[in-house]
């Protein structure tokens, strides 16, 4: 336990070998295996650590690492007087955190592993990128799980968001890619505005950023019950970070973008671990919002909501990504839903159930691509369960616990998060139990659009004769350069197919994993390397609801028990648990035999539900696909709501994005003529003022000086007169000046 | 020896313009291995100032020698811990442009490294000075080089932008020198002496009056220099018609002088009047901030859209200096020092595909990641460290001033925060629009890659941006006196626990008093900061 903070390293080092050195120079095996070994080596670490903490006594599972300083303190006003604002590298394993680096390591290493085989048609040097991103982000989602103050999370939180950047934007030449990464980052980045302010909050109020001591401090202050304080606007800028990182409304319109991103990215990524940084987040604050309770209240209904809208449009998408995206975040929306009604453990629960199922459901669907040689649209499969048997059969595992039939995991997470949100509020359960019959519907009719019915995708050239292909197949074939480098039976030169032109259009998709370099031969399963992690998903899906069977099933809970400490267990937690608590009470048969009846009430409504959406679901796409047409004939109008996703983009392109680039131009053209206008004017102000002291300075004043001059010239010309030079002249003025002076002199005396 | 460490490292740039002097004009590359070595000789002769008494409150290497003596003129320098990182900064920077030039400038070589290397002893000059008249004539001494770079050495419209970048400054430093005056002839009709002292300057309590006055005056000169909306507009065309090496001077370390000059001159001697106009600078910081943002937003060029983020940075630096909490101060000036690393790397690579393509309209360029692998890291690092990505050096300069501004108003941290977003979307979209995509330009299809010198010029950046990301404790240590020195002498709330955590362990003291100080408030606390030993009961706040 003492080496947790290896556990961010790890694959941070393996990011820096593979980034370093592996772009250059690492094949395409030596990439790969750099990446699995460093995950590989976090998992031992966290089995280990987790292991350890496991032994201990409940009250004592909590172990604090603090590698150094960060941010040394400072001194800050807080509202309690002069504090110091500082941050150390800390870390902490706790319940919560254990879950969250299990779920990291375990399910990350079984990516990295189907990533090796997904990946293989990509150039040496991209193959290493993309280990060296994948690495890197799991570096950062361990740091952020690990962190055990609010600044060393919010690096593990941007850093897990520049990972998704890069990694969305991995094919970054297709531009709608790049787009997408760049459309995820901002967005993004509107919600950390507000985690950022929450947490700056969070000191001005505590002094401290440290997860532990906030939550002893704000466990003696009394609870904002009807008013909304300081602690309720921190709790709701916090969740404002959280819905963009979880993809909740108004922010999720990133993570169906993100499909453009490889698909075991979407399921590393966008399904199991980053996008529950949200939900993580706020269960680590958890007695921080149990303060809060109306921003507990408008959580769950966001939670609610976001479920009920992402499961609406799944309903009607056809790209098979876009379907478990919208999923995604509808299954997000049940963590908050379950967060927002004080359930942070049946939250955590789901979390991690979903954690599996879904990255099940991704890396199966990567599989259907990688098969159907990178088509998504579902329109375009259909029958595949022939071609793809260990696919179809993880994949409706994947599918039945999403949906929630007993006895697979979701069934206990989903069952667990309703009976609760029953317990707090019937609307929500209400909505929530609707938004289980549309999981199960559209799921099903995912997994019986791909893999039942007739196959409607292209075709292709049938096996021919070794001899007809002979040598003309081989040279086309090297020409290509790639053989099929994941399916064994492309090895055989017999099986190397004739090559046809006609074949191309049918896939324009120029960038992608399966847009094989090479010729397709139809639809194929994948190799052992990608359905491998497939079947250990499968397993993990069946099995990991039983770590927490409820009371009612003759459980104990035993995973809410182990996340309590973490949770606070505070009297608030206590009166949300109240379905339990009553077996400490002085009749506890009768009290727990009322909470079981309705419990098993509940159970079975959820599983009529669940299987009324897989009944609906068959019975539209298998039995009757006409109906579905014809549906969406009648109500053009919902159908097209459901197809664009209520012109949510549209509404936020032509609003948003719309007026935030009509001011930079405005402004831009103010900054132009306006503001530099006035630098420039005064510039010509002044060249006109000189210009025309230029003239006032040659016609005024020069001209006092040159008349000065010209009068003196004049003057002298005509002065120049008397200076004849003639001595008679000069004697004759002089007599005349004597006459003049004695006429004077004599008479005006 | 240590005792002249601060002259030494002013003249060394010169003495390598001297030495140039003497070397034939035919000579270029004994020419350009002279202005490297001089360059580089700078950077280390200005190392061993890292190593200074931390702990200690004085200013320090100090030099003093008579200059003008019947005017109280001297040459007086000195350094404190702030001073420090940005004269290490500048000799970096300095080396990093003179490095980056090898191959751009071919014409008047001898003429153009003389130019830099004294305009680089001109900066180094500004940041020692405690001598105010020195610290004008250095100020000044910086405009000649600069002119001549963008100039001669510029493109586009470069007469035009040299021109204003030279007037729009001198307006400034003229209106700044009648200041400087006030002080000068305030202080002998108080002490009876004339002196150009900055440390005396200090020391005086001016009325509020001529405060308000003379702060008007620096602020003119120094808000020029920043620039701050709205007087920024000269930044673009520097800029934009700049030589590579002279934006990275310009953006690195010569918009600095302005930022210097406020924490240096105008918080610490006119204390009450900075309290007086905080709403006007927060609001043309938080303006600048937001407009700077989304105008670079609009831009189609992409030196120009460097420049008016660098606009939206100092925006931020100015808005962190005039929260005048010590955290928020400390963030401002990491935050000079980021601006000054990533900025700095920003203007080195569109030198780069400039000096390929020759065009810097990012129309031109798209899918130079496949051609150019190595230089898409480079930059992609440098803009994540310029949008302020935690792990790197911009988050920590962010962060400690949006903390530093949020105690002190919400409004501001909130408004300031949009500024984060808005970063990222330009940012991430030039990346986007230069890096990704395919080459469909032919003209691209054959670019180069980035040459062992060129990541030279890189490689001290990137470790600069990581190191001070991860670890920046070591450089937060170093700034702690001059914080304290200057938020002592303009917000006294906080006068106790500097005097305290600068003397013992830094834990948060158990003080109960009101909440964060409001602007407006003004108050003189001369002793807390001097006094170690002042860890007695609290002073009552306000200190009136």
């Amino acid at each position: 336990m003492r080496l947790i903070w290896l556990l961010p390293l790890i694959p941070a080092a393996g990011a820096a070998v593979n980034g370093l050195a592996g772009v250059r120079w690492f094949g395409r095996a030596a990439a790969g295996a750099v990446a699995c070994l460093a995950m590989l080596s976090a998992f031992a670490v966290a089995l280990t650590a987790s292991i350890a903490l496991i032994r201990l006594p409940p009250e004592a599972r909590a172990y604090d690492v603090t590698l150094g300083p960060w941010l040394p303190p400072i001194p800050l006003a807080t509202a309690h007087g002069i504090g110091s604002f500082a941050a150390e590298w800390a870390f902490r394993l706790d319940p919560l955190a254990t879950v969250m680096i299990l779920v990291v390591t375990g399910i990350g290493l079984l990516i990295h592993v189907y990533a090796t085989a997904y990946m293989m048609d990509e150039p040496r040097g991209g193959y290493a990128r993309f280990f060296c991103y994948l690495n890197l982000f799991c570096a950062f989602m361990l740091l952020l799980v690990l962190a055990s103050n609010f600044l060393v999370m919010f690096i593990g939180w941007e850093g897990v968001g520049l990972c998704s950047y890069l990694l969305i934007g991995y094919w970054y030449e297709k531009g709608s890619a790049a787009t997408a990464g760049r459309k995820a980052f901002i967005t993004n980045r509107i919600g950390d505005w507000g985690f950022l302010l929450g947490v700056f909050g969070v000191f001005h109020v505590f002094g401290t950023l440290d997860f532990h001591a906030v939550a002893q401090a704000v466990s003696s202050l009394p609870i904002e019950q009807s008013h909304f304080g300081e602690l309720s606007i921190i709790c709701l800028l916090l969740f404002i970070g959280a819905t963009g990182k979880s993809a909740q409304i108004p922010l999720f319109v990133w993570l169906p973008d993100a499909m453009e991103g490889p698909t075991p990215v979407s399921a590393l990524i966008h399904a199991a671990t980053m996008v529950t940084a949200g939900v993580y987040m706020v269960g680590r604050n958890a007695v921080l919002f149990q303060h809060a309770p109306l921003v507990l209240a408008i959580i769950a209904i966001v939670g609610t909501l976001t479920a009920l809208m992402a499961a609406t449009i799944g309903l009607v998408q056809n790209d098979i990504k876009r379907v478990l995206a919208y999923s995604t975040v509808s299954q997000l929306g049940y963590m908050f839903l379950a967060a927002g009604v004080g359930a942070f453990a049946a939250s955590t629960f789901h979390l991690l159930t979903h954690a599996f199922f879904k990255a099940l459901l991704f890396l199966g669907s990567g599989a259907v691509i990688h098969a159907m040689a990178g088509e998504q649209d579902m329109q375009r499969m259909g029958g595949l369960r022939r071609f793809l048997p260990v696919t179809f059969v993880t994949m409706m595992i994947g599918a039945l616990a999403i949906a929630g039939i007993p006895p697979l995991a979701g069934f206990f997470s989903k069952d667990e998060i309703l009976l609760q949100a029953f317990s707090k509020n019937r609307a929500l359960w209400a909505l929530g139990s609707v938004t289980a019959l549309m999981t199960a519907f559209y799921m099903f009719r995912l997994v019986a659009l791909t893999f039942y019915g007739v196959y409607r995708g292209p075709s292709w050239p049938r096996h021919v004769p070794p001899a007809v292909g002979g040598p003309a197949t081989l040279s086309i074939a090297t020409a290509h350069g790639v053989r099929h480098p994941v399916d064994p039976d492309a090895h055989g030169l017999a099986h190397v197919p004739q090559h046809d032109l006609s074949h191309g259009p049918a896939h324009p998709v120029p960038i992608g994993p399966a847009a094989h370099a090479h010729e397709w031969h139809g639809p194929h399963e994948a190799p052992s390397a990608m359905t491998w992690p497939l079947m250990a998903l499968a397993v993990g899906a069946i099995v990991c609801g039983f770590i927490s069977i409820p009371p009612a099933l003759g459980g104990t809970n035993a995973l809410e028990r182990f996340l309590e400490p973490s949770f606070g267990g505070t009297p608030a937690a206590a009166t949300v648990e109240h379905a339990r608590q009553p077996r400490a009470d002085a009749e506890p048969a009768t009290a727990d035999q009322a909470s079981n009846g309705r419990e098993w009430a509940l159970m079975l409504l959820a599983v009529t539900l669940a299987g009324a959406g897989v009944a609906a679901a068959w019975r539209l796409y298998v039995t009757r696909p006409e109906i579905p047409v014809r549906l969406a004939a009648r109500w053009p109008g919902l159908h097209s709501l459901l197809w664009h996703k209520y012109f949510v983009d549209e509404f936020y392109g032509a609003t948003l994005v719309r007026s935030t680039f009509a001011s930079a131009r405005g402004l831009w053209t103010f900054d132009a003529r306006v503001v530099d206008g006035a630098v420039n004017g005064s510039g010509w102000m002044t060249r006109t003022v000189s210009w025309f002291s230029g003239i006032f300075d040659r016609v005024v004043v020069d001209g006092l000086v040159n008349f000065v001059g010209w009068s003196a010239d004049e003057g002298s010309l005509v002065v120049r007169r008397g200076q004849t030079g003639l001595l008679q002249n000069y004697l004759l003025l002089i007599v005349l000046g004597v006459c003049v002076f004695l006429t004077v002199y004599l008479f005006a005396r | 020896m240590t005792y002249h460490l601060l002259s030494i490292v002013l003249f060394t740039p010169l003495a390598g313009a001297l030495v140039l002097l003497f070397v034939p004009r035919a000579q270029v590359d004994a020419i350009r291995w002279i202005a490297n070595a001089f360059a580089l000789a700078g950077f280390v002769v200005s190392l061993p100032l890292w190593n200074f008494d931390v702990q200690a409150a004085q200013w320090h290497f100090v030099e003093k020698a008579e200059w003008i003596p019947s005017i109280g003129a001297t040459y007086y320098l000195g350094v404190d811990g702030f001073s420090i990182l940005l004269i290490l900064l500048t000799t970096l920077m300095g080396f990093i442009s003179v490095l980056s030039s090898w191959e751009a400038i071919t014409d008047r070589v001898k003429e153009y490294y003389i130019v830099l290397l004294v305009l680089q002893t001109g900066m180094l000059g500004a940041f020692m000075s405690l001598d105010f008249l020195l610290f004008f004539l250095f100020w000044e001494v910086m405009l000649v080089p600069m002119y001549f770079v963008i100039g001669i050495w510029g493109g586009g419209r470069r007469l035009y932008s040299a021109i204003k970048f030279f007037l729009y400054t001198l307006v400034g430093s003229v209106v700044m020198l009648l200041g400087i005056l006030a002080l000068y002839f305030y202080n002998h009709t108080v002490t009876g002496v004339y002196t150009f002292d900055v440390t005396q300057f200090q020391q005086l309590a001016v009325p509020f009056n001529i405060q308000r006055w003379v702060f008007l005056a620096f602020f003119l000169g120094f808000a020029i220099k920043v620039p701050m909306f709205p007087f920024h507009t000269w930044l673009p065309d520097a800029h934009t018609d700049a030589p590579t090496a002279g934006s990275v001077i310009l953006a690195a370390v010569l918009l600095k002088m302005g930022t210097y000059g406020f924490i240096r001159f105008s918080l610490p001697i006119l204390p009450e009047a900075s309290h007086y106009f905080v709403p006007l600078i927060v609001w043309l910081s938080v303006i600048g901030i937001v407009y700077g943002a989304l105008v670079a937003l609009a831009q189609t060029d992409w030196k120009r859209l460097v420049a008016y983020s660098s606009v939206s940075h100092m925006g931020m630096v100015m808005l962190g200096m005039f929260a005048l909490t010590p955290v928020a101060l400390t963030g401002s000036i990491v935050q000079q020092l980021n601006h000054g690393i990533s900025t700095g790397a920003l203007f080195l690579i569109v030198g780069i595909v400039y000096e390929r393509r020759h065009t810097r309209e990012i129309s031109d360029y798209g899918g130079l990641s496949k051609v150019m692998p190595v230089f898409a890291v480079v930059f992609l690092i440098m803009t994540l460290s310029s949008i302020g990505l935690p792990a790197l050096n911009g988050f920590i300069g962010e962060l400690l001033i949006l903390a530093g501004v949020f105690v002190v108003n919400k409004l501001w941290a909130a408004v300031a925060a949009s500024g984060i977003v808005l970063g990222a979307a330009y940012m991430l979209w030039l990346y986007q629009r230069t890096m990704f995509g395919t080459v469909d330009k032919p003209e691209n299809a054959k670019l180069t890659d980035l040459n062992l010198r060129e990541f030279a010029t890189f490689a001290p950046l990137i470790a600069l941006a990581v190191w001070i990301g991860i670890y920046p404790a070591p450089l937060l240590r170093r700034l702690d006196t001059s914080v304290a020195r200057v938020i002592t002498r303009v917000n006294s709330v906080y006068g106790p626990a500097l005097a305290k955590s600068n003397c013992t362990t830094p834990t948060a003291p158990a003080i109960t008093r009101p909440p964060a100080p409001t602007p407006g408030a003004p108050s003189l606390d001369l002793t807390g900061f001097a006094a170690c030993a002042d860890e007695a009961a609290p002073k009552k706040p306000g200190g009136k």
